[in-house]
């Protein structure tokens, strides 16, 4: 009895350090980042274009275009997620087109990025001719985040009880009445949850950007959805990878990394938080 | 008024017919995408084909794409480039990815689990250019002086941070599927005599085995396809040297690398999308094997 008490303390004792070094070994890069680019970043570095070939001055014109990708995404995103979400949960019967579109999803979903890249590259870029731009990028980001936004809002929707309908519907509320008024609003955090995630990956995807959206240098902000544009992820990649000077640009690098972690870490939070609020509040 | 009420329903139930309409039109935009991708890639792969042979594209040993006296596009350096990654990544994160799911499910005390499931959530969130970043400078700066390697960016380099990439991924569903097991199975090993341990690994693992058999496909397909990390950190030669610590190059490094410079209609652009169509096609298969395995596993495992 002894020895199997034993046995069990060690190999929990083994578990716990190996789960505790992965986690330790995950801070110590956070770690690295962090004491590494906190000190360029001050308001000049968010809020001042390049200058002198990216050596010095900020990034602005990188977070500008990262939001007007996301932003641009997530326009495209969620009315149709959300839509489909409805459609299936609510009108969808069981059957093969239902079975279409859930196949349809996951697949969308398991396609690497760098595949959408390629296809939004071949088609919006070159076939469609909208070239290297805003519009380019942000409907490649789309057919990535949508799948994220649909199931985030199809979970949503299913855990709003059957009784929240039937209520309105024997009050003699139509069906979109019902929808609209009785299950959407408390469907409604479970949704923002799902497209706060959206908005965290889209932020940063990095090769479809390159190939649809992304240039290594333009210091002036996109006037329009046809313009190119900088954005924080691609910006990252070439400047530690493709300028002539890595070296020496190798600070501004780490802030960079910092900014962009620092954005895509705490919507995740956000996320996180509104979840599990939500899920307390919960009490029906 | 009889009229009007009638006018009433008539108009309520037209918008409720566009509405559906409308609903139905969106669902299907999902489904009209996949196709339109897959045919997309297929037609404009396919195109590659009419000037280099299925062969000399499966079992070419060289790609000298843009090469002026003989361009090849043999994609064996690319696809032993992504396999070499893969691997290495499959052997450190399938084992450490368990361990961590059966300490967060079995081991782990609520506060530790309150704490441990929303950081493998953020892990999961970390853009794949922050690790391709911590790779490209760090990692590859211990890993060549622990092993003295002459090329600092290696597959080795790039199996890591794959594996630390792939992490959250694998902890995520394993811990789902160690968690579905029945109590009753648990408490069935317990009253038997068998301690906690023994509970874990005679009948917790082996009843959610279908699950994290699932898991790690899932995490292979996410592991083939991830680009920016393991673009940064193999250094990217397209050589075949059967050395874990030589550059490497894999297939979704290659498209990056090569499609922003590549002529529109040419060859090369081509036999990048019969690349792509071949990635394609093995996370295709490996999602699905994961989809067959995961429905079999709820249909006899309770």
């Amino acid at each position: 009895m002894n020895i199997k008490l034993l046995k069990q303390r060690i190999y929990f004792q083994i578990f716990r350090i190996t789960t505790a070094s992965v986690i330790l070994f995950l801070f110590l890069m956070i770690w690295t980042f962090i004491s590494n680019g906190i000190g360029v970043i001050d308001w000049t570095f968010l809020t001042d274009i390049p200058r002198r070939g990216m050596t010095e001055g900020g990034i602005f014109p990188a977070i500008v275009g990262t939001i007007y990708l996301t932003l641009g995404a997530v326009a495209f995103a969620l009315p149709v997620g959300v839509a489909s979400a409805i459609y299936l949960v609510e009108y969808a019967h069981e059957g093969r087109l239902l079975r279409m579109i859930n196949s349809a999803i996951i697949n969308l979903a398991g396609v690497p990025s760098i595949v959408h890249g390629l296809f939004g590259f071949g088609l919006f870029v070159i076939f469609l001719n909208l070239g290297t731009s805003i519009l380019s990028g942000s409907l490649t980001l789309f057919l990535m985040i949508l799948p994220i936004v649909i199931s985030a809002s199809r979970e949503a929707l299913l855990s709003v009880p059957k009784s929240f309908r039937e209520g309105s519907l024997a009050l003699g509320a139509s069906k979109w009445q019902t929808i609209r008024h009785n299950v959407l609003p408390y469907a409604l955090p479970g949704i923002l949850t799902g497209t706060i995630l959206a908005v965290a990956r889209a932020a940063g995807e990095t090769a479809p950007i390159i190939l649809t959206a992304a240039f290594f240098f333009r210091p002036t902000l996109p006037k329009s959805m046809l313009d190119g544009t900088m954005a924080l992820a691609s910006h990252i990649y070439y400047m530690a990878t493709q300028h002539p000077n890595i070296a020496l640009v190798r600070p501004l690098t780490y802030g960079s990394v910092l900014v962009l972690l620092g954005i895509v870490l705490s919507l995740n939070l956000v996320a996180i938080v509104i979840r599990t609020r939500h899920r307390r509040r919960k009490n029906w | 008024m009889e009229e009007n009420w009638a006018k009433k329903i008539r108009g309520l139930n037209l918008k409720e017919f566009l509405i559906e309409k409308l609903l139905f039109a969106s669902a299907t935009i999902s489904i009209i995408v996949v196709i339109l991708i897959f045919f997309f890639l297929f037609s404009q792969g396919a195109l590659a084909f009419r000037e280099i042979s299925i062969p000399d594209f499966l079992f070419g040993q060289s790609w000298q794409p843009t090469s002026v006296i003989k361009p090849e596009f043999g994609a064996v350096p690319l696809v032993y480039g992504t396999m070499v990654v893969t691997f290495i990544a499959m052997a450190i994160s399938v084992p450490i990815g368990i361990i961590i799911a059966v300490y967060i499910a079995e081991v782990a005390n609520p506060i530790e689990k309150e704490i441990l499931k929303p950081i493998v959530e953020l892990l999961a969130g970390v853009p794949s250019v922050v690790y391709g970043f911590f790779a490209l400078v760090t990692l590859a700066a211990w890993i060549q002086q622990l092993t003295g390697t002459n090329s600092r960016l290696n597959a080795l380099n790039g199996g890591i941070v794959l594996a630390i990439m792939v992490i959250p991924t694998i902890v995520s569903l394993a811990e789902d599927a160690i968690t579905s097991v029945p109590r009753e199975y648990r408490e069935g090993s317990m009253a038997l005599g068998a301690s906690k341990w023994e509970t874990i690994r005679n009948v917790v693992l082996p009843s959610a085995a279908p699950g994290i058999l699932a898991a790690t496909l899932l995490g292979f397909g996410r592991a083939v396809g991830e680009t920016m990390a393991v673009l940064m950190a193999t250094g990217n030669a397209t050589i075949v040297n059967f050395n874990i610590l030589d550059s490497v190059r894999t297939m979704t490094a290659t498209i990056v690398i090569e499609t922003p410079e590549v002529a529109f209609g040419s060859l090369h652009y081509h036999a990048l999308f019969a690349v792509a169509v071949f990635l394609f096609a093995i996370t295709f298969a490996f999602n699905y094997l994961a989809g067959v395995v995961m429905r079999r596993f709820r249909r006899t495992g309770r």
